[in-house]
């Protein structure tokens, strides 16, 4: 479905140069990143990105024998302003939804960004938030032709 | 009416009949090595012991243990209880380092023996109908050979095929109609993959019916494989060379646990640090005393395999005891917090949690701390660490229920701990004492 997007996950030791050899597989394949959070716990963690080529950088980091996941999450676009970010949570809470995790995509630098999150149950998430005045993030804005 | 035992006389005997049984034979056996191996009569006085001490079972927990140390004193010879002239059989089996143990047998011990696997080979339903291929080692090792003369007594048509070559063993199922195998379980589980590779279809191409499997640890997700896969039955059998071989252990139709024929085996089991009996049902290890061995009879022998009894009756109607199959070796034990843990305990529990792949590591650091590191299951992980962390708190809580001790649990990337081989390293000990 198009107005959800691919988030990549990877689970990751806490180890030194750990999370440069996760940034390679993307680096040496030519995959951009639009977005990335770091959640980490003690001992391990967990590091997602939002890529152009989330198909090509889900294989590459299987292939590399990484522990990987592919969420889809929503993305809704925010006003570069001050306040842009609080309105968009006021929305999200306003209608129950509990964020997860989330990223911030900046698509245009002083222009354009998207708040990128993931919820529990997406489609009901999406139900909630579809008839919104506001624009959501689709794969096709971002995503490069891939292979 | 169809035969349902093949020794009904001795498998249904009365638990008091078993026991009286077994002291009678004892006080025989330990009467025999006081008076004929120097050996044992110098270890029987250390302690204080006399043959004429034993009265009763509970008395024979005061007789010296023979650990397989004591095996190459005065070796090879020493421990013979009877000329040479009457042995007619060595088997030996392969310590890890420097010489084999060397078993000896007479006449009567290796019909003893026989007698025992035909009475097992029976008790899964084998008969003078079944043909055995023996892909175990013909030679030194005991695992082939004694259980050929087993399968022989009880008449089945023996293919003494012997290990390896992949091919010719398929080959030899399928002309010659095998209906049952005798191998390790890591061969097993690689014919099956070949059978299923070639096409070939159980129970048209290939009439297996049973297989009895042992002489290296593995798990019951395994037999479910190997069972599903060459629809057939497995047999988990347990054997040592120094006890005779395979035929000590041997699984019922029940398949849950291993029968020891304790009219052959006095049966203890203790704890591998003091020696000390354990409560019944609780895990130590198993100590064996030879019944009928005439040539080298081993009293209470540290196997430093690790089980436990399971104390209820069988539904098969046999009295005699089932032990859980091993589950490791004594020299793993390790003690945290005063517990007694063994490494198979953890690996169970770990084992039955989902998330969880295949390897794990213990580490013991600081003063007296656990920390278990699990590989997590590749499929397992969707990116919420929600669900990891909950994975983590089931795993250090499963562990607190089952060994009293709540160990700090470390996810890790699957791939990343040492691969498990039966002999892993799987504690690392760097505590400061």
């Amino acid at each position: 479905m198009d107005h959800y997007v691919d988030i990549i996950s990877i689970f990751a030791e806490n180890k030194p140069g750990k999370l440069e050899k996760i940034t390679e597989v993307l680096a040496k394949e030519n995959i951009n990143i639009l977005g990335f959070s770091i959640v980490s716990v003690k001992d391990f963690g967990v590091i997602k990105f939002l890529v152009d080529m989330p198909e090509k950088a889900y294989k590459k980091f299987k292939e590399a024998g990484f522990t990987v996941a592919k969420i889809p999450a929503i993305g809704i676009e925010l006003e570069d302003r001050p306040g842009g970010l609080h309105e968009i949570l006021k929305l999200i809470s306003s209608k129950n939804i509990n964020v997860e995790n989330a990223l911030v995509y900046v698509a245009e630098t002083r222009k354009k960004a998207y708040f990128v999150f993931e919820v529990e149950d997406l489609e009901k998430t999406w139900e909630k938030l579809k008839d919104e005045k506001v624009k959501f993030l689709k794969s096709s804005d971002f995503i490069k032709n891939e292979f | 009416m169809q035969k349902r035992y093949y020794n009904p006389e001795i498998e249904l005997l009365s638990h008091e009949e078993l026991k009286n049984l077994q002291l009678k034979k004892l006080k025989r056996i330990v009467k025999k090595v006081y008076n004929r191996v120097p050996y044992y009569r110098n270890k029987f006085k250390e302690v204080g012991v006399k043959p004429e001490n034993l009265k009763s079972l509970e008395d024979f927990k005061n007789f010296p243990f023979t650990t397989k140390e004591d095996l190459f004193v005065d070796y090879p010879f020493g421990l013979l209880a009877e000329p040479l002239e009457k042995i007619i059989r060595l088997h030996t089996s392969s310590g890890t380092t420097g010489k084999p143990k060397a078993i000896f047998f007479s006449k009567k011990d290796i019909w003893s023996q026989a007698k025992l696997i035909a009475r097992a080979l029976f008790m899964s339903g084998a008969s003078s109908q079944d043909i055995l291929q023996n892909s175990m080692t013909y030679g030194l090792f005991t695992g082939a050979l004694v259980m050929h003369y087993g399968a022989e007594l009880l008449g089945m048509l023996v293919i003494p095929a012997g290990p390896g070559n992949t091919e010719r063993q398929i080959e030899l199922m399928r002309t010659f109609g095998t209906t049952c195998i005798h191998m390790t379980p890591s061969y097993a589980l690689y014919v099956a993959t070949i059978i299923q590779e070639m096409g070939l279809k159980p129970g048209k191409d290939i009439k297996l019916k049973r297989a009895y499997l042992g002489a290296e640890p593995y798990s019951e997700e395994t037999r479910k494989k190997i069972e599903e896969m060459l629809k057939i039955d497995v047999f988990n059998c347990y054997g040592l060379s120094e006890m005779g071989g395979p035929g000590v252990g041997f699984e019922c139709p029940v398949k849950r646990g291993l029968h020891i024929w304790e009219d052959a085996f006095y049966v203890e089991i203790v704890d591998p640090e003091t020696g000390e009996p354990v409560k019944e049902g609780e895990i130590g290890e198993l100590v064996l005393t030879t019944l009928d061995r005439t040539a080298m009879p081993i009293i209470r022998y540290r196997t430093r395999d690790l089980t436990r009894l399971i104390p209820e009756p069988c539904p098969c109607g046999r009295t005699h005891v089932r032990i859980e199959r091993p589950l490791g070796r004594a020299d793993d034990m390790f003690i945290v917090k005063g517990v007694n843990i063994f490494p198979q305990q953890i690996e169970s529990v770990l084992m039955g949690i989902k998330g969880v792949a295949q390897n794990y590591q213990i580490i013991l650091e600081g003063y007296d701390e656990m920390i278990i590191k699990v590989e997590i299951d590749r499929d397992f992980f969707d990116g919420r660490i929600e669900r990891l962390l909950k994975l983590k708190e089931d795993i250090a809580e499963k562990l607190r229920q089952a060994i009293q001790v709540r160990p700090k649990v470390e996810l890790v990337e699957p791939g990343t701990l040492p691969i498990s081989e039966g002999k892993a390293k799987r504690v690392i000990d760097k505590r400061i004492l």
